[in-house]
């Protein structure tokens, strides 16, 4: 029984083993000359200009909040649009359940000011 | 109805509960009286309640009134219960109706002391434990009572914490506190053996259980070693208690508690626990005859040598005292007899008359401001009338003068000792009673008569307050009349063929251990016939009883010098060293246990055993554990890739393990 | 009836999104307070009326044939656990109000997240379904990730929410992955459909497993067992006190709902099937490895610890190992024995934090045992109930605690596992020393010369229950056992 997963096992302890090995490698084999370059920041080639440790405005985040709120409306929605035909009238009042908690936390971000940009 | 009965230990409870913590709040002395003296009226009226519906109705087995179940471990299950029936009833009616009636006096004797809620929250919560013991249905909340009155009993032995108290290495009245609590310890540490036996003997702590099945099969257990074990372990609880030989010594110490303490605990409850514990669990005892014969030794051996002492001793609460233990020697002389029925009508009648006289000397100590030497007082009569003359009555109960309470109990006692067959215990109690006789009548005349032998320019004696002389006059109606309670058939034959009202009422309680006494004994049962010596008999204990009295007169009345005393002290001069100091038995108890026992345990125990081996175990493991833990806590390092690190290393092993493990 | 079977998920959901409604219209905190405090209690008032409903009842319902779909399972344990999340939410709440303002400021969005947690909670409780129960866990914890952080500017705060967040998103892997594995395995998501299928062999082994071991992985990451216990003290301890006081009683309690629903599922008991019966043995075993270090280790360091709200983070770690003895024991006792202990453990250590987060300013002042000393001349009240709720938590009759590592010791005695018994013990002893410790502290110690001040406010309150909690349930403790028997024939 135990020899079905064999190939599991060497796998997984192949699959640590050379993560492993090829870390130690590195760190053996790799030469180490520092320049100031090799110590700044990789920015796909782009000169970096400022500390890469930056705080973006809370707003990019409500913005992203907005867009999950209607996203997922739209994600849900249109299949059930769709099949609107063939399910019970069950299914109109959990939509629009689902429409209204999806409101409420549009409107809690409507009344926190998510929307004015200043 | 019989419901009822969760509510006369609840309400003193609650007495306790608002004494103890609004009493320094309250602040007035009437209030808290109050409170605390209707908290163990109400119980008293409950009691009567019960009392007449038993009266009423007859039933054959106590009722058992289950309040809840604490714990249910298996087998074992520990339920806290009340038993109505005749026995824990009439021990309730004694408990309430005298208690009640000092927490009445205390209110006139405690006036104006700084801890006036603090006695009557321990009063109450000694109520409380005693109602307790004497309801429970199993032993283990008997066995809850009964320390709690023994820690009631040393809580308020050392009352006044701040007060001198004389006695064989004792200097504050604490100490003579922590000595009744250590001597009571011994009996309590036999008791709780006996109950393990009783466990795994019977397979339950119920006393209604416990009974049916010894009683059932009585046969085979009777005259069992491990009948016999349980009965002596279960008596040596009660010797502690009951101060009895050889736990008898620390009684006398603890009148180091204020008066009213005296009577109520150390005279009319809490001391009779141990005959109320042997009346319970009589059936057990009567499958032992070697543990009767030993209570009956023991009770008359007291009762005999603790009279001796109370011959010479000048204290007037020491005295009373020594005639306390002499007197539970006479109870347990009953039970030994098999007259389980006459013991416990002598716990009333001595609660009556006892009751009253610690009363009345703490009457005449307040009176007297303090004063306690009997030869320092004189001539209290013209003073105090009312304190005298029930006084008095109480003296005469206790002497057995015939048709006072005192005189029914002990002569029937007496009576059954001998008719039993044992003619030795008769003579060497008839000798107790004389002596009894005498002391009383000589504490009498020291304080009410003669000279006035107290300090006049700083002593002033008054008589008590109404709220102390009320409850002497009661107790004193109850000393004088409470005998015909229990009169014997040979007195009351001519009115009815039962007369002993007592004896019937308790009937049911001890109808098992008297059926096992009949069938078991070679001695033929006497039953209730007319016997010609005992008129005899009685006329010779009140003979006794005069003869004490009139020796006390001669040596202490008429002749104000005392000479004839002073002559026998004098010529005695050993015996009575002996006497005066009760049989030096402080002295060999302190060198032949407590002291090698010290010696031991400092040298040895302490300093070797406790401090190296045990100390120096137990603090190398607490160190050990406290440097893995600084070792262990490292491995918290605070970085959240560690963490993910260790997470995965378990997941891993996990997985590995549940794979390979199949 | 599935209506009223359903009402408290119902009402604790209307709450969690009616709540923030009132937020964004209101400015007037005590409205949300208020509306909050009414909320919990009108959950919890439900979720006792259906406790009541008798067991034909629901066994009666055809929960196939309701909307829910088999989904959600009512009555019983659930409805207990509804109440005591409810309870935990409404003593925190309570504590709450006047330690915010003082240390941070009271937001609204607390109380939202406050309920939005506990109808997780609710949910795991009622789960049937392996996706039901993923959710739940979800939305507990991510509203839990946030109030960890709640003091956004301090930054033990944000190091504790970081964390949590980091650390739980990783151990959320490999639950999602134990789930599918175990859908792999049998094809079902529906725990009893599980259940029959792993009795009756119809199951992949080697995948169920797996996937039952990830899936206990991923519990034991929100129990906080050993070795995935090591968020819980830097979370605790960083954390707003009030807040590490719901995570770790309320929280804790939802995990093992979790627990034991997945225990009783898919680690049955008398099977005649070798698979189920090899489940039960092997991850019996390895559950009780997991709880003797558990507790080894959450006592050991807590011995060390100087600070009193770091040593009831990991003394919450060691208490998580005495609850999983339950579920290692596998069986009714030790099931009972978890409610019994859940519901003290809430008590006691609700409190514990409480009396911290009274005393504590700016999260770094008095909380050091040093601090404590003496405490109890200007603080009696709070010197008395703390040392209450040490005493409990150390197991000393005649409090709660004491009772609760009774019937689990005896669950893990029946189920053969003495030796873990005798580790709890072990452990148990070595907790009395920081626990009686205190209670020194407190009493026997000269007071510092700078005393703390308290602040107690509706905090009382929460002290008081919590205190009487412990002794009733101390003093009858028959009553949660005499019930607990019936929910899980």
């Amino acid at each position: 029984m135990l020899e079905a997963y064999l190939p599991l096992i060497f796998m997984l302890i192949f699959g640590f083993g050379i993560a492993v090995i090829f870390l130690v490698l590195s760190e053996w084999l790799g030469a180490r000359r520092i320049t100031k370059e090799k110590q700044t920041t990789y920015e796909s080639g782009m000169q970096p200009f400022r500390t890469a440790r930056d705080r973006f405005s809370v707003k990019f985040y409500l913005v992203a909040m907005s867009f999950i709120v209607f996203d997922i409306e739209v994600v849900f929605l249109y299949p059930w649009a769709v099949q609107f035909k063939m399910l019970s009238p069950e299914a109109i009042i959990a939509m629009f359940i689902f429409i209204a908690i999806l409101f409420a936390g549009y409107f809690y971000e409507l009344r926190k000011g998510g929307i004015e940009w200043q | 109805m019989y419901d009822l009965v969760i509510f006369i230990p609840l309400i003193p409870f609650l007495g306790f509960l608002i004494t103890g913590l609004f009493g320094t709040k309250l602040k007035n002395e009437t209030l808290i009286g109050t409170i605390a003296s209707a908290a163990v009226g109400i119980s008293f009226i409950l009691s009567c309640i019960l009392f007449y519906s038993l009266l009423n109705q007859h039933i054959e087995n106590p009722v058992i009134v289950p309040v809840y179940t604490w714990i249910s471990a298996g087998s074992f299950s520990v339920n806290i219960s009340y038993q109505v029936d005749h026995l824990s009833v009439l021990f309730s009616l004694i408990v309430t109706g005298v208690g009640f009636l000092i927490h009445v006096y205390s209110i006139g004797y405690m006036h104006n002391d700084r801890s006036f809620a603090r006695f009557f929250a321990y009063l109450n919560l000694f109520i409380f434990m005693m109602l307790n013991l004497v309801l429970s249905s199993n032993f283990l909340l008997t066995f809850l009572g009964w320390e709690g009155v023994g820690l009631c009993s040393y809580l308020l032995i050392g009352f006044w914490y701040d007060r001198k108290f004389e006695g064989t290495r004792i200097i504050w009245t604490g100490d003579a506190g922590n000595k009744a609590f250590i001597v009571n310890r011994i009996g309590d540490f036999g008791f709780i053996i006996a109950m393990f036996i009783i466990y795994v003997t019977f397979n339950s702590l119920e006393y209604q259980t416990v009974t049916e099945l010894a009683s059932g099969s009585y046969a085979t257990y009777f005259n069992t070693g491990i009948m016999t074990a349980i009965t002596l372990l279960l008596f040596l609880g009660c010797t502690g208690k009951s101060a009895q030989i050889p736990l008898a010594v620390w009684l006398p110490d603890a009148m180091a508690g204020p008066t009213p303490v005296s009577a109520l605990i150390h005279a009319a409850t809490m001391v009779t626990a141990g005959v109320y514990l042997v009346a319970r669990t009589s059936v057990l005892f009567a499958l032992s005859p070697v543990s009767m014969t030993v209570v009956a030794i023991v009770g008359v051996l007291t009762a005999f040598f603790a009279a001796t002492i109370g011959l010479v001793q000048n204290d007037i609460k020491k005295v009373l005292a020594y005639s306390t233990v002499s007197q539970l020697g006479f109870m347990f002389i009953a039970l030994g007899v098999g007259a389980f029925s006459a013991g416990v009508f002598h716990v009333m009648t001595h609660a009556f008359f006892k009751g009253l006289l610690f009363l009345g000397a703490g009457a005449v100590i307040h009176g007297l401001h303090e004063e306690q030497n009997i030869k320092r007082m004189g001539n209290l009569k013209s003073y105090m009338p009312t304190t005298y003359k029930t006084f008095l009555i109480a003296t005469l109960a206790i002497s057995g003068i015939p048709f006072f309470s005192g005189f029914f109990s002990k002569d029937e006692i007496l009576w059954y000792a001998f008719s039993k067959g044992h003619w030795s215990l008769w003579l060497i109690g008839v000798t107790a009673a004389l002596f009894t006789a005498f002391y009383m009548f000589r504490l009498l005349y020291l304080v009410f008569f003669g000279k006035e032998r107290f300090d006049h320019h700083h002593i002033h004696p008054h008589e008590a307050p109404k709220t102390m002389t009320v409850p002497l006059q009661i107790l004193a109606v109850l000393s004088a009349i409470g005998g015909f309670l229990g009169i014997p058939y040979a007195l009351g034959f001519w009115f009815s063929s039962h007369p002993n009202m007592l004896e019937n009422w308790l009937e049911p309680v001890f109808k098992n251990a008297q059926f096992i006494i009949y069938k078991t004994s070679t001695h033929i049962e006497i039953g209730h016939k007319i016997h010609i010596e005992e008129y005899i008999l009685m006329l010779i204990s009140v003979g006794v009883a005069l003869l004490g009295i009139k020796l006390a007169t001669d040596f202490y009345k008429k002749d104000e010098l005392w000479t004839v005393p002073r002559k026998l002290a004098t010529n005695n001069k050993r015996t009575f060293s002996l006497l005066y100091n009760k049989y030096k038995l402080d002295e060999f108890y302190f060198a032949a246990v407590v002291d090698p026992l010290m010696l031991a345990a400092k040298s040895f125990f302490w300093q070797v055993f406790d401090i190296k081996i045990i100390d120096g175990i137990v603090n190398g493991l607490g160190a050990l554990t406290k440097d893995i833990g600084n070792y262990v806590r490292k491995i918290q390092t605070g970085i959240a890739q560690n963490y993910a690190l260790l997470m995965m290393a378990g997941i891993i092993v996990i997985i590995a393990v549940i794979i390979f493990s199949s | 009836m599935e209506y009223i079977l359903a009402s408290p998920l119902i009402s604790i959901l209307f709450f969690s999104v009616f709540i923030p409604v009132v937020d964004g219209i209101t400015k007037n905190r005590t409205t949300v307070f208020v509306l909050t405090l009414l909320g919990l209690i009108i959950t919890g008032i439900l979720a006792i009326y259906t406790l009541l409903i008798p067991v034909e009842t629901i066994q009666a319902l055809d929960s196939s044939k309701t909307i829910t779909k088999n989904m959600i399972m009512f009555g019983g344990f659930s409805a207990y656990f509804d109440i005591l999340f409810c309870l935990a939410g409404i003593l925190v709440i309570l504590a709450s109000r006047n330690y915010l303002n003082r240390e941070y400021g009271e937001y609204k969005e607390y109380y939202s997240l406050i309920v939005a947690s506990i109808c997780g909670m609710i949910l795991i409780a009622h789960s049937n379904n392996l996706l039901v129960l993923f959710i739940g866990i979800e939305t507990m914890s991510i509203p839990f990730y946030i109030l960890a952080g709640f003091f956004r500017t301090n930054q033990k705060s944000i190091e504790a929410s970081i964390k949590y967040f980091l650390l739980g998103a990783f151990s959320t892997g490999f639950l999602v992955y134990g789930i599918a594995m175990v859908y792999g395995a049998t094809g079902s998501l529906d725990i009893s459909i599980i259940s029959s299928k792993i009795q009756t062999g119809q199951a992949i082994e080697i995948y169920l497993k797996i996937g039952l071991a990830l899936l206990i992985i991923g519990l034991c990451f929100k129990v906080a067992i050993f070795p995935f216990h090591q968020w819980a003290p830097d979370v605790y301890d960083g954390s707003p006190t009030v807040v590490s006081a719901f995570m770790s009683t309320a929280g804790k309690a939802a995990a093992l709902v979790g627990f034991i629903i997945i225990a009783k599922g898919f680690l049955p008991k008398n099977s005649f099937n070798e698979v189920s019966s090899l489940l039960n043995t092997n991850f019996k075993l390895i559950l009780a490895i997991l709880s003797a270090i558990t507790m080894i280790i959450g006592n050991i360091t807590a011995l060390v610890q100087k600070n009193v709200k770091r040593m009831l983070a990991y003394s919450s770690v060691a208490h998580a190992g005495y609850l999983l003895m339950g579920i290692a024991s596998n069986n009714q006792d030790g099931w009972s024995g978890i409610i019994f202990y859940s519901t003290a453990y809430l008590f006691m250590q609700i409190g514990a934090f409480i009396v911290v987060s009274v005393l504590e300013r700016q999260t770094e002042n008095f909380v050091t045992y040093e601090e404590y000393s003496g405490i109890h001349k200007s603080h009696p009240f709070l010197a008395a109930v703390m040392s209450m709720f040490m005493l409990s938590l150390a197991g000393i009759p005649p409090f709660a605690g004491f009772f609760g590592k009774y019937y689990l010791f005896v669950a893990a005695v029946k189920a053969d596992l003495l030796w873990l018994t005798v580790i709890a013990v072990i452990a148990s002893i070595i907790s009395m020393y920081f626990y009686i410790g205190l209670i020194l502290q407190m009493y026997f110690k000269e007071p510092l010369s700078k005393e703390p001040e308290s602040d107690t406010g509706l905090a009382k309150i929460t002290l008081v229950i919590s205190a009487a909690g412990i002794l009733f349930f101390g003093i009858f403790p028959q009553i949660i056992v005499n019930f607990t028997e019936n929910l899980f024939k």
